[in-house]
């Protein structure tokens, strides 16, 4: 069975449907890429997936042990926290918040793997600094780090590459290619990047203008 | 002059109002820096006005022991204002300008039409003020202060890196499998609980003072999160302590003398944190 299976989702808000008809299976190692236009429902689709929204109707089932402790998630934006006095360190940490489990504290294993986390991209040098002082780009690579804290099977990635610079870009999207392929995450990315969606994914979800279209790419 | 603070300590209630006073301002400083950085900081100014609705009401009915009736109302209050901001139709600071005021208007009335009392004007100013002279506790209510603060205090340590989280961003929270909720309903009932206690001190028009000013001090100088708890607590402790030496002093009343060191800290820290970015 799949790690993840969306059926018949209806997405939407109050009374307005964006969209219908949905029907995802995500499986483990695989990597799926959600393109459209602005404002098509792509980040309310991985909300509503996440559970941070109510469908307007259908079902989202997790099979295959995966439980909601093992997602990592990159959000599109987090404007609440602009003058938020937290350190990167702090931040990154934070990832690993759903495997607590009954500790209070987080574990020495877990500090050295957010170390490691910080070092792959690039902002160990910065650990200390205070997060509403570092540029967009340096805030979506520390919240990058933390979605890493937190996975082991699935990363939900919304836009991880908006803000970066063309060559982190390519690190960027090198790194969570080596993810998928050495560590089997399953990875489901939103990207405008047509063509990197087409090297790197194995199945695309394209929301066009009254229907959502799923293709497998490779096998 | 000191000699009138080492008379005054050798009385028992006053030794009780220092002890209160600190404990107090630990949890309100804790509990400051949650909810300033949830953009909630009224939250307190709304619940005190509930609780003051609240003893009017108890008051009415004769009850024996009114906080019976004011903290369960409290923090019923409380769930309702900090539950779900987002999802209800009335927004966060509405919701508590509206409960505040609706609170505070029929706590008055009931008490016009009620209320026996001969001084009815001064019973009010002493609620909403805080009493003129050292308020005066008894072994009881330090002890439920006491027991209040040691499970605020646990509850932040036991629970310190996932309220951060939460507090920081609940979205990423929530979808890692963490129940946002309940850190959200737990730390409801606590600052329900807090206000309740720290009313008597510091009177309920006040008490918004010693949520706001440690957090906002304290964010003024550090840039995480921890160094900001610390030096909360630390600031806070320090007006509340100021505050009443100099209201023994000067026979001042107790919760101005308390907001207005508290202020004058602000400042301070204002000052030296500017200093610090330019410097
Ligand atoms: N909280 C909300 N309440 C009501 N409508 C909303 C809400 N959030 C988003 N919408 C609407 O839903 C639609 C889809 O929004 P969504 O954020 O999912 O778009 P998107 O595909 O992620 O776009 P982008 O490429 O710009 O990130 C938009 O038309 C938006 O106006
Ligand atoms: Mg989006």
């Amino acid at each position: 069975m799949a790690l993840l299976k969306c059926e018949d989702l209806v997405l939407g808000y109050d009374n307005t449907v964006l969209a219908s008809d949905i029907n995802i299976e995500i499986g483990t190692g695989e990597y799926h890429c959600i393109v459209g236009e602005n404002g098509t429902g792509k980040t309310t689709l991985m909300k509503t997936i996440l559970g941070l929204k109510e469908p307007l109707s259908g079902r989202i089932i997790y099979g295959d042990g995966l439980s909601k402790n093992e997602i990592g998630y990159l959000p599109q934006q987090t404007d609440a926290q602009r003058d938020f006095p937290a350190s990167v360190k702090e931040i990154v940490l934070s990832g690993f918040q759903g495997r607590l489990g009954l500790r209070p504290f987080y574990s020495s294993e877990q500090k050295k793997e957010a170390l490691a986390n910080m070092e792959r991209m690039g902002i160990s040098d910065l650990r200390d600094r205070s997060y509403r002082e570092l540029s967009g780009g340096q805030q979506q690579r520390v919240l990058l780090a933390r979605a890493l804290c937190a996975t082991e099977k699935m990363l939900f990635l919304d836009e991880p590459v908006a803000g970066l610079d063309p060559q982190v870009t390519v690190d960027m999207y090198e790194l969570i290619n080596r993810l998928n392929r050495e560590d089997k995450t399953a990875i489901i990315m939103i990207t405008h990047d047509i063509d990197a969606a087409r090297k790197y994914a194995t199945h695309l979800i394209r929301f066009e203008s009254n229907e959502v279209v799923t293709e497998c790419l490779k096998n | 002059m000191f000699e009138k603070l080492i008379t005054y300590l050798q009385f028992p209630f006053v030794r009780y109002a220092f002890i209160v006073g600190i404990l107090i301002a630990v949890c309100s400083a804790l509990l400051g820096v949650i909810l300033v950085l949830k953009r909630y900081s009224f939250i307190g100014d709304g619940l005190s006005h509930v609780a003051f609705g609240a003893i009017s009401v108890a008051t009415v009915m004769n009850l024996t022991d009114n906080m019976l009736f004011v903290m369960p109302a409290t923090v019923l209050a409380a769930v309702f204002l900090l539950k779900g901001g987002k999802s209800r139709k009335v927004h966060g600071d509405a919701a508590i300008a509206m409960v505040s005021v609706s609170a505070l208007a029929i706590g008055y009335l009931l008490m016009n039409v009620f209320s026996a009392s001969s001084n009815l004007t001064g019973d009010i100013c002493s609620t909403l003020f805080g009493s003129t002279a050292l308020i005066t506790l008894s072994m009881k209510d330090v002890i439920v202060c006491l027991v209040a603060a040691v499970i605020t205090v646990a509850v932040f340590i036991i629970f310190y890196n996932r309220i951060f989280a939460v507090t920081f961003d609940e979205d990423f929270s929530k979808a890692s499998g963490v129940r946002a909720e309940r850190y959200n309903l737990l730390i409801a009932v606590i600052i329900a609980v807090i206000i309740v206690i720290a009313m008597n001190l510091i009177g309920s028009l006040l008490i918004s003072a010693l949520v706001v000013f440690p957090a906002l001090s304290a964010m003024c100088i550090f840039r995480n999160f921890r160094a900001v708890t610390v030096c909360a607590v630390i600031f806070s402790v320090v007006c509340v302590l100021l505050g009443l030496i100099l209201s023994i002093i000067f026979s001042t009343p107790t919760g101005a003398t308390i907001v207005t060191c508290d202020l004058a800290g602000y400042l301070l820290f204002l000052l030296c944190g500017k200093i610090r970015t330019c410097g």
